[in-house]
């Protein structure tokens, strides 16, 4: 079907050029003195320009430190996940202090962390992991633990051993779930990365990200390289939605109710 | 958890399953099933029919094990050995449940399978090899029609198709003992029809020994040879009604008067136990 398609490109990009085109509108309304306050578009590209070696790298660390947080938070919440699902009594055990990790204001943990392994990549992967883990956790035990009742008992019948009913009946049954805390993850993960390193980033070895540069831009004034900044986490977040997305897309599409699909 | 097995031999005669008195109860809770006696001979249809809470569900997850007997035997016999659970004998029992396959109310599919994947699941489960695998579902998926639809999901196919591939499912390991939980409930009638004359299709080349819970007696009297009435709290046998219209059944079967005359009798018997007063 080539024309919804169609649409779903031209129109976001609609939306785009008109959402530019209102920012120049704002701009050039506004009075020279107050200018500053809101760099033009080309302002920006050319911060983009000036700035281009230094925002790369810092975009480098960040997704390193977004993408390691991540691969951790998905390993250590889907195994605690399987661990939790076994039995009521260790959910009741471990949830409180599973909601507690979750409270904890990162702001307040980042000095600690820093103390604990020093600042840098090894405190923003923890930081991400933090803010990661919760929704992953959550999500993959209440899916492995929704499994249809007369599902279990078909297992059952048949005399499926309990690697059998984990592995062919809770893991994929517990998919959409786990695909929902991914999401949430996903656009948790650059955001963890970026606030890590605002809070316990370091620039030894040319080992600051995002979160570092946007000190030493807002310090120095450099509103243009802020906005760049800026547009480089959007679109460090856009990819990791976007590859969950896929990756949900691509497990999902052909089985789950969520893809409804149009040549049935 | 005990249960003594007793071996005999040339027992084709003996019952294929045999229910001694049986009485369930869920821990301390109220008593489900009564004294349930019952005999079941190798290739009867049993149609078991009675009002909600008179423990015909139960009764077919006794048989299949998913539910313990509080008290009396159950006792199952193959054609050459009989296997004798004694009381209170846990699910875990070996070899006598090996042949037996239950059709739930709902059609219990994997979603994420497709229709041969999800008929096949029994033989993975019990490490087919696969050559047999493949053989197996071709024929299971023939009896049921659905060969051309083999590679679809459950979400493709209509309410009664996944009914289908769910009594594929259970015929994959040609049982000896089929329960079926009103397994037809949901649909609509002409599809309930058309299900069950293919299920008596399917009994003329199988002959398994078939549990088949409903609600509805017109399918009651057209499918079973023996129809247990059952009355409520406790769930007790009532009465049993014997079924003599020659198989194979067919549509024309629904027009024989005596068809009709079974419909009414059992209709009313079970009338009188939801309304004693009419007794």
């Amino acid at each position: 079907m080539p024309r919804p398609k169609l649409l779903s490109v031209f129109l976001p990009a609609l939306a785009g050029a008109l959402f530019i085109a209102i920012w120049h509108f704002v701009r050039v309304s506004l009075s020279e003195d107050f200018r500053f306050l809101l760099p033009a578009p080309t302002e920006v590209i050319t911060a983009f320009r000036e700035h281009g070696d230094e925002l790369w790298r810092a975009t480098l660390n960040t997704t390193a430190g977004a993408t390691l947080g991540f691969l951790a938070a998905v390993a250590v919440s889907f195994t605690l996940s399987l661990l939790l699902s076994l039995s009521p009594l260790v959910r009741v055990t471990f949830y409180p202090y599973l909601m507690l990790l979750q409270m904890t204001p990162i702001i307040v943990f980042a000095p600690i962390l820093v103390l604990w392994v020093g600042p840098g990549l090894k405190s923003v992967t923890i930081i991400t992991f933090l803010i990661c883990f919760f929704p992953l956790a959550v999500n993959t035990t209440q899916g492995l633990v929704s499994t249809d009742r007369n599902l279990v008992e078909l297992f059952r019948l048949y005399r499926a051993t309990k690697f059998q009913e984990i592995l062919r009946l809770r893991i994929p049954a517990a998919l959409p779930f786990f695909f929902t805390g991914l999401r949430i993850a996903a656009t948790l993960a650059p955001i963890g990365a970026l606030v890590g390193d605002y809070t316990a980033g370091s620039s030894a070895g040319d080992g600051g990200g995002l979160g570092f540069q946007t000190i030493i831009y807002s310090s120095q004034a450099k509103y243009p390289a802020l906005f760049a900044t800026a547009a480089a986490c959007c679109a460090l977040g856009f990819i990791f939605v976007a590859g969950v997305l896929s990756l949900s897309w691509l497990t999902l599409h052909q089985w789950h109710d969520s893809y409804e699909r149009a040549d049935i | 958890m005990s249960f003594a097995v007793t071996a005999k031999s040339s027992v084709s005669a003996s019952p294929a399953v045999e229910f001694r008195s049986v009485e369930k109860r869920y821990g301390q809770g109220p008593i489900i099933l009564d004294a349930f006696s019952l005999s079941a001979a190798h290739g009867d249809f049993i149609a078991l029919i009675g009002p909600s809470g008179c423990g015909k569900s139960t009764l077919l997850k006794l048989v299949a094990g998913l539910s313990p007997v509080s008290r009396g035997e159950l006792i199952f016999s193959k054609s050459s050995a009989t296997t004798r659970l004694a009381n209170a004998t846990g699910s875990s029992s070996a070899s006598a449940r090996d042949d037996l396959a239950y059709v739930f109310q709902e059609p219990t599919l994997l979603p994420w399978l497709t229709v041969a994947q999800n008929v096949a699941l029994p033989l993975d489960l019990r490490a087919v090899p696969s050559a047999q695998r493949t053989a197996l579902v071709r024929d299971a998926l023939a009896l049921v029609g659905l060969t051309p639809r083999a590679d679809y999901y459950p979400r493709q196919l209509s309410g009664g198709q996944k009914m289908r591939v769910s009594i594929a499912r259970a015929l994959v390991l040609s049982p000896q003992i089929l329960l079926l939980d009103e397994p037809f409930g949901a649909l609509d009638e002409m599809t309930r029809d058309h299900l069950n004359e293919e299920l008596l299709a399917i009994r003329e080349r199988l002959r398994w020994t078939a549990f088949f819970v409903t609600h509805s007696v017109a399918e009651a009297v057209f499918l079973a040879n023996r129809i247990i009435i059952m009355s409520a709290n406790p769930g007790r046998l009532h009465r049993e009604i014997r079924v003599d219209l020659p198989y194979p059944r067919t549509p024309a079967t629904r027009r024989d008067p005596a068809y009709h005359r079974l419909v009414d009798e059992v209709s009313q018997l079970l009338r009188s136990i939801e309304d004693p007063a009419t007794v």
